[in-house]
């Protein structure tokens, strides 16, 4: 790891201020990405902005429309509130497959929304849950959130204060791990709203990040089975392929995975 | 340079370092607590798991600088002088390592899963739980055994504090 001159903000407006004074620098949160990329040195900020400590990104709420997490809650600290429990399980449960014990006892909801690593969990929640991202400057809906690999909305030194949730009728999350990393090579997340309509999130697969499956969306609004999806098929042109997996096969786990959320509302589940 | 200051096992150190100083190579180079391994060093094996302000983390993966102001419990803090740590007991008892390069983690990993289920667990439970814990040697059947072991010893003792 290169150098770094580490700070400890206790506020928002303070982390901001460090940000935009220190030139060359980087938030951190749980650091359970940040810090390994740097440990690697493919990242070197000159100055890291600790947010653990800021009050402000703490809590959970929810209401019978929404649940509202404070970007600074862990996985662990999501995956075992049970308001959320009772709320979304299927995010509860998403937030409780992340990684191992270990990582979820210090990565957060809002370090994982504002990397947009093309295989991290959340992202395809807060899309298929028509979330909202809120900042220390806006609210950006999850439509206009995620840009593209690692990119999002977000402007240089912004920082994610809360991730929203619209509280769907049924929901469901289901992945399959690449057996080593096991990050997800393709994990899908179904949510059928109170609205009639349906969102269908894909992380890990495509080779532009976190999508949504137009067509799984309109077969399942017509008709919210798993046997709605039989015959679909993503465009391989449109997938990640590498030594893990082909795009065409990454296209065929998508439809798979999409059946076992639909099969099984209510639940994350991992494969492998 | 920062000034981190840390409660480890119970005693208050601080110590000067480079701020890009990881929590676990604070712990093995500056205080000397060697108990605690760096495995694979990519946040994976879990051989550097300590306990930071009472939960289990990869020390590879935090800066000291990060965990500074809190309280860090290593392997060489769980026993009570010459009496193992039930966990410690029970991985001996039950063969739970081979060559022991993972056995601090492992048994930090095992205290935490066994106080977040109050010991509560079964096979399948903990052998998901060690996600996050890799051992080369033995296989993890011994591994499971030892943690269900002193789930049970952990319970024991437990239940007989609170009736004295």
């Amino acid at each position: 790891m290169y150098q770094t001159t580490y700070h400890r903000p206790t506020s928002l407006a303070e982390a901001a201020r460090l940000f935009s004074e220190a030139g060359d620098a980087a938030y951190v949160s749980g650091g359970h990405t940040l810090i390994p990329a740097m440990k690697l040195r493919l990242s070197a900020a000159a100055n890291l902005i600790d947010l653990r400590h800021v009050g402000e990104l703490k809590g959970i709420s929810v209401t019978a429309d929404e649940v509202a997490i404070g970007a600074g809650m862990t996985h662990a600290e999501v995956a075992g509130a049970a308001e959320v429990k009772g709320a979304i399980p299927a995010l509860a449960g998403l937030a409780g497959s992340i990684g191992d014990a270990q990582v979820r006892h210090l990565g957060t909801i809002g370090g994982s929304v504002a990397n947009n690593d093309p295989a991290a969990d959340y992202p395809s929640a807060v899309l298929a849950l028509a979330g909202t991202v809120e900042t220390d400057r806006r609210a950006i809906a999850a439509d206009d959130y995620f840009v593209g690999l690692y990119e999002t909305a977000l402007e240089e030194g912004e920082i994610v204060t809360r991730v929203r949730f619209r509280v769907p009728e049924a929901a469901g999350y289901a992945k399959f791990r690449n057996p080593a990393s096991r990050y997800p090579m393709a994990g899908v997340f179904v949510a059928r709203h109170g609205d009639g309509s349906v969102r269908v999130a894909v992380t890990g697969a495509g080779n532009s990040g976190v999508f949504r499956a137009a067509e799984m969306e309109r077969a399942l609004a017509a008709d919210f089975s798993a046997d709605a999806l039989k015959g679909i098929a993503l465009d391989p042109a449109d997938m990640m392929g590498d030594i893990h997996g082909s795009a065409e096969y990454r296209a065929h786990l998508v439809t798979v995975m999409a059946r076992r959320a639909v099969q099984n509302l209510g639940q994350a589940l991992a494969f492998v | 340079m920062s000034r981190v200051e840390l409660t480890v096992n119970g005693r208050s150190v601080a110590r000067e370092v480079e701020d890009r100083t990881l929590l676990v190579h604070f712990l093995r180079d500056h205080i000397g607590l060697t108990g605690t391994h760096v495995g694979c060093d990519t946040s994976q094996c879990g051989a550097c798991v300590v306990h930071l302000d009472g939960r289990a983390v990869k020390s590879c993966t935090v800066l000291a600088a990060q965990a500074s102001g809190g309280e860090v419990v290593t392997i060489e803090g769980l026993a009570a002088g010459e009496d193992l740590h039930p966990v410690q007991a029970a991985f001996r008892e039950h063969h739970g390592l081979q060559c022991g390069y993972c056995t601090p983690g492992m048994i930090m990993s095992a205290v935490d899963m066994i106080r977040r289920y109050d010991g509560q667990l079964d096979e399948k439970t903990v052998r998901h739980e060690l996600e996050g814990n890799i051992c080369r040697c033995t296989g993890y059947h011994n591994i499971v055994k030892a943690i269900l072991a002193a789930a049970g010893t952990m319970r024991q003792e437990d239940m007989r504090a609170a009736a004295e």
